[in-house]
């Protein structure tokens, strides 16, 4: 049975090498199709290119080697690892294993059985996180097209995993992760010169934040952790997740989860309302910054804006992003749009990551009186899907009250909102919290605060810090966004009329909280801003009972109007400072920092800012001088 | 059938898979004379639904011309085999709305720009689909 295709490959690989009869042995037969059926899902008819370089690096050759037995195999010039290509480069890492040197007359000798160390962390990789699979197959056709970077980026890819020590079960699906989002980056920033150092960014952002966290930085390390545990145990598990895998792996249309926080950072930082549009020429200046050539722009604009009203909601702006970077990555567009971008499908397929983005989504999609009864009802079931964090949980007994006070004040809110469950309502108030935190941070927030609208509520900044702190990812994503929007420089000069931004006075804050939409927005995020600000300030200092005191200290600037939640959560408070506390000690460290970070980009912008308008101010003054002494000129006229 | 704007050069010309492209252009062209005189005729009434013009008959063959024209003076020219006398009156408006609607959705692609030729694919699609089912 293993003979049969294997002998049939053995044919396929003597007529790939253009008439070379590759003589292999029955035990390297049965060996190579055990490998390539390992690497090869079964319904494809390639191998996987992350597995494929996982097990080239189990051989331990150097990274020059293995590019040269990429190349003389042929998967380079084909773009993929067919059964011909594999058996070669297979025969040929046995021949460099032996000392040969990688040639095609090597392979004709007889050659040992190529040595592949910790194999078994080979079907470690196929467990990797669907988008090691997306960066599969981004990178193939990417190899195919642009040889010198593939090139480029393996030599710097193979170098990054290969420091990593391979024996840990749980790294190596790191080290592939590596291996694959760095090509992704790299391939952004070669074709997009104009976002390019913010694609790398993220990028690696994620890197440093995925490999030494290992499992406990969200779901990326998450999941190879739980699939290395899941792994050792059944082998039978494989099939299935070889299956669930493989068809995330088919289809590039789908998009993941690290693409999807990508994108949605992207929409952040051109519109924060997560809720609203982003208008068409805002857009179109986006993704023009693309070098995407304008027809292909015009296509993929008239796929992603389904309702055709010329601006981009957060699941339109995903599937023209989306394809964007298809595009970019070489796949053709096609002719409709596919059914994982549909905007449908992404909504729902938004609800269910558990992730505060999604919980963003949610709730963005919660807002607005539209589809809300759809949205409802997958809410809930996202909200018992998600786990319960212990962030969310403290945050939940905390702040259902608030939730629910602040829901009744929301006026946009349909009735439906006051029917969900404590647990929804919890999530939706710590996406509440992260939102605004996420916006204070904005190093252009008060440009952000002047153009809006329609912003969603901002609740009191205390309850950002534990719920927002413990999740470094979101931090990550805001830092991001953050330096994006100060690289870029998107908005335009500060309108004249900031208005003075005084010390903390609560009845501001508090008015925030009361959600006035006609109130006058400007200063109430101005306020937001300046005191989620200092309160990061005071919080810088790690310790517990700083972090103890910055709550009641939050909780006694909210006192005059929510003296009757006041009353129930200044309770709550003294029960939960153990539990977040000793949890997220760490990540609030690593989050304060880059809170610190943020704050510092953000009072250089500030500072700038005021020096403009006081600029401004001084030249209004001259004028409005020069307008006295001229009215003083005429009015004697006048008067006489 | 094709369109025109303001300056009446022609954003989108598409014709059925008969030959004789060449004569539709100029049959269109031609055409245009009279629709600018039927909307300056209109004076107020800014709309012209449609306007059957069987006036140019070719001793060969003939045919019927209408036109449609938008608020902003964009015009779209049917040409119909007289042959196909199936077309009705209401079956042309709906045409002519189905072309305005396609041509709203392309004008809110913010990387089009007005007086550009109209490359969008779905456009495309859906003419053809609506003159497969003519012809």
């Amino acid at each position: 049975m293993e003979q049969g295709p294997a002998g049939g490959s053995a044919a396929a690989a003597a007529a790939g090498t253009g008439g070379l009869l590759l003589p292999l042995s029955e035990s390297e037969q049965q060996r190579y199709s055990e490998l390539f059926s390992r690497c090869c899902p079964p319904p494809e008819a390639a191998a996987g290119g992350s597995s494929v370089g996982e097990l080239f690096r189990a051989s331990q050759l150097p990274a020059d080697t293995l590019h040269q037995i990429t190349e003389v195999c042929g998967a380079k010039r084909v773009g993929y690892f067919g059964p011909t290509q594999f058996y070669i480069a297979l025969k040929l890492i046995a021949a460099a294993q032996s000392g040969f040197p990688v040639r095609i007359e090597s392979i004709k000798n007889e050659l040992p059985l190529p040595q592949f160390v910790a194999l078994k962390n080979d079907s470690e990789v196929r467990y990797g996180t669907p988008a090691e699979l997306h960066g599969v197959k981004f990178q193939v056709p990417h190899t195919s097209l642009e040889k010198n970077s593939y090139k480029r980026t393996d030599e710097g890819d193979k170098q990054e995993p290969k420091s990593p020590p391979m024996s840990p079960i749980c790294s190596p699906p790191a080290s592939p992760s590596t291996y694959q989002r760095v090509p992704l980056s790299y391939g952004y920033g070669k074709s997009r010169s104009g976002l390019e150092q913010q694609h790398g960014a993220p990028y690696e952002v994620r890197h440093t934040t995925h490999q030494p966290d290992g499992p406990s930085s969200g779901n990326y390390g998450a999941k190879p952790a739980l699939a290395c545990s899941t792994l050792n145990r059944s082998l039978s598990g494989e099939r299935e997740q070889q299956d669930s895998n493989a068809h995330y792996s088919d289809d590039p249309w789908r998009i993941t989860e690290e693409q999807r926080d990508y994108y949605i950072n992207q929409f952040r930082s051109l519109q924060p309302d997560l809720n609203s549009f982003i208008s068409g020429s805002v857009a179109k200046n986006f993704f023009t910054k693309s070098k995407l050539p304008i027809p292909e722009l015009s296509h993929i604009w008239e796929l992603s804006d389904v309702d055709c009203d010329g601006a981009l909601t957060l699941p339109e702006f995903c599937a023209a992003f989306h394809l964007v970077v298809a595009r970019k990555n070489g796949y053709q567009l096609p002719e409709t749009l596919p059914e994982t971008l549909v905007p449908e499908y992404l909504q729902a397929a938004s609800l269910k990551p558990m992730r505060d983005c999604a919980l963003f989504d949610s709730y963005s999609e919660s807002l607005p009186g539209g589809q809300q009864t759809r949205d409802f009802s997958r809410t809930e079931t996202a909200a018992e899907e998600v786990p319960d964090s212990s962030a969310l949980l403290q945050d939940g007994k905390k702040d259902d009250k608030q939730a629910l006070k602040v829901s009744t004040d929301l006026k946009t809110i349909p009735k439906e909102f006051q029917h969900l469950t404590v647990k929804t309502a919890a999530q939706e108030s710590n996406t509440l919290k992260a939102r605004p935190r996420s916006r204070s941070y904005s190093s252009t927030s008060i440009e952000d605060a002047m153009k809006k609208g329609e912003e969603p509520p901002t609740p009191p900044p205390r309850p950002q810090k534990s719920h927002s702190r413990a999740s470094s990812l979101d931090l990550n994503k805001i830092f991001q966004q953050n330096a994006q929007a100060v690289r870029s420089g998107w908005l335009p000069p500060p309108p004249p009329a900031l208005p003075p931004r005084p010390s903390l006075s609560q009845t501001e804050q508090v008015s925030e909280v009361e959600l006035h939409p006609q109130m006058n927005r400007p200063p109430s995020q101005a306020e937001e801003n300046s005191s989620a600000k200092k309160e990061v300030v005071i919080a810088q200092p790690p310790s517990k009972p700083a972090r103890r005191k910055l709550r009641t200290e939050t909780q006694g600037l909210e006192t005059p109007e929510l003296s009757p939640t006041i009353s129930v959560t200044s309770s709550l408070p003294a029960v939960k400072p153990h539990l977040p506390v000793q949890k997220q000690s760490s990540k609030q460290k690593r989050a304060i920092q880059t809170a610190i970070r943020k704050n510092k980009e953000a009072n250089a912008v500030l500072a700038r800012l005021n020096s403009e308008l006081q600029q401004q101010l001084k030249e209004v003054h001259k004028e409005r001088i020069a307008l006295e002494t001229q009215l003083e000129q005429l009015r004697p006229v006048t008067v006489l | 059938m094709s369109k025109f704007p303001k300056m009446n050069y022609p954003l989108y010309i598409r014709s059925i898979p008969t030959e004789n492209e060449l004569k539709f252009h100029y049959t269109v062209h031609t055409s245009l004379d009279v629709v600018d005189e039927k909307i300056s005729a209109m004076g107020k009434a800014l709309v012209d639904q449609r306007e059957l013009y069987l006036g140019l008959l070719y001793p060969t063959e003939d045919y019927k011309v209408y036109g449609y024209v938008t608020n902003s003076k964009v015009k779209f020219v049917m040409v119909v085999d007289s042959s196909n006398t199936a077309l009705r009156d209401n079956e042309i408006r709906s045409m002519f709305r189905k072309l305005h609607n396609s041509y709203t959705d392309i004008m809110c692609n913010p990387f089009y720009n007005p007086g550009d030729r109209i490359n969008s694919r779905a456009f495309d699609n859906m003419v053809n689909s609506m003159m497969m089912q003519v012809c």
